[in-house]
């Protein structure tokens, strides 16, 4: 790829991590590692992968990127979903853990591979930083959540399962 | 029958299973025995649907034409669906609506991992998508069985009485045909048997676990991979279908 295209490519990176996450407003899509790939090939094609399969944020994510690019010129604009490889949090930036943990989810903190309890706990209530939690309900308010609640401030929270 | 329209039957089937499991459980959005369960047993209804999805496109694609993966979700008709008897029978109790769900999730968890090695591409990438959100599933509904198992004598007994109702529907659910054998042999679809013999492992440990016991003597209704189900499918159908076939190719 010339220098020229890779700028390009880049450039697209950049306006894509400002299309935040519907559902956690504080995570671009690019960190939550959802774009997989950018081809410059007839417009922009713009892969992505869906976090869980029936996840409703998805379809309003690839109409986002949509607009998003349109907004700032590119007319041809095509979203490519992949599969394979599956998504993991394991894909997270750990600047996106930072800011799920800053908004008071707390983040997926080990890898979701060759785990035997793949699903983890997390490691800390978010708010007062107390590792003394307990699990409240395994589903929380979207299917990547799971609903806690911190023994000590007594606060429930969102944990980001492993996935 | 040609490779793509052997490959297309097992998508429905893989995608009809989805579905129907999927709508059964999003009956209970709102009525769930307390909030959390509302939640979780709707969040797992999600899942399906979105499971579903994938299978469903695919089989969409394999078959071309106007075919697509609503078209094939909602404007077939009973016979044409391929869905496992187990997965379309009513809610009941949460006795028997978390059962169904234990011993379907158990059946597809080792399913879709026959299929993580499928030698099609596209299965094998639906199948590793899916099994991570089948094993949490599995590990939900399997704590529910033990609670309800070993919980008060009513518990007990309404458990005990689900598994005895709908065991007689399991059997149904590993059912072959020459097509799906072929692709067996072609690496491309599950061996049922290994399936089944992984399912029964799991099964027979939880349900210990639970105190409860797996009913013996049952006789096993069977029919679904030709088209042919309880009762049940139709009304299921009747209420899935009723708006896009009021209001086709309506958008929202």
């Amino acid at each position: 790829m010339s220098t020229a295209q890779l700028s390009k490519t880049q450039k697209i990176f950049d306006l894509l991590s400002e299309v935040m996450d519907p559902e956690i407003p504080v995570i671009n899509v690019v960190e939550m590692g959802i774009v997989k790939d950018i081809s410059l090939e007839d417009g922009v094609s713009v892969s992505i992968t869906p976090t869980y399969s029936g996840c409703p944020a998805m379809n309003i994510i690839a109409t986002d990127i949509k607009t998003k690019l349109q907004d700032n010129g590119h007319t041809e604009v095509k979203i490519i979903e992949v599969l394979s490889p599956a998504w993991t949090t394991d894909l997270m930036t750990d600047e996106a853990r930072a800011k799920l943990e800053a908004y008071g989810i707390a983040s997926p903190n080990r890898s979701s591979v060759n785990n035997s309890d793949p699903v983890g706990t997390p490691k800390e209530c978010p708010n007062c930083k107390s590792a003394n939690t307990k699990l409240k309900s395994h589903f929380g308010s979207t299917p990547c959540k799971a609903l806690y609640v911190c023994v000590d401030c007594l606060e429930p929270f969102d944990y980001f399962k492993c996935h | 029958m040609s490779q793509n329209d052997s490959l297309y039957s097992y998508c429905l089937r893989l995608g009809d299973n989805s579905l129907i499991l999927g709508h059964r459980l999003s009956e209970w959005c709102g009525h769930g025995p307390f909030l959390e369960e509302d939640i979780a047993l709707t969040n797992i209804a999600l899942d399906l649907v979105g499971q579903s999805r994938m299978f469903l496109q695919y089989a969409a694609e394999l078959k071309g034409g106007d075919s697509t993966e609503d078209s094939l979700a909602y404007l077939r008709e009973e016979r044409e669906y391929l869905n496992a008897l187990l997965s379309e029978q009513p809610n009941g109790d949460f006795a028997v609506t978390n059962s169904k769900n234990y011993l379907f999730s158990v059946f597809n968890y080792h399913l879709y991992s026959e299929l993580s090695n499928s030698k099609d591409e596209k299965i094998k990438a639906i199948a590793e998508k899916s099994i991570k959100e089948v094993a949490y599933h599995v590990r939900h509904c399997g704590k529910w069985m033990v609670r309800l198992g070993k919980g008060t004598e009513e518990s007990h007994q309404r458990l005990q009485d689900a598994v005895n109702d709908i065991w007689m529907y399991t059997d149904d659910m590993f059912e072959s045909d020459e097509n799906t054998d072929l692709l067996v042999e072609q690496g491309m679809a599950a061996n049922l048997n290994k399936v089944r013999s992984n399912w029964l492992k799991d099964v027979t440990e939880q349900l210990k676990e639970a105190t409860i016991d797996i009913p013996t003597d049952t006789w096993m209704m069977k029919g679904s991979l030709q088209g042919k189900h309880s009762e049940h499918l139709g009304f299921l159908l009747a209420e899935m279908q009723t708006i896009p076939r009021t209001f086709p190719n309506s958008e929202w």
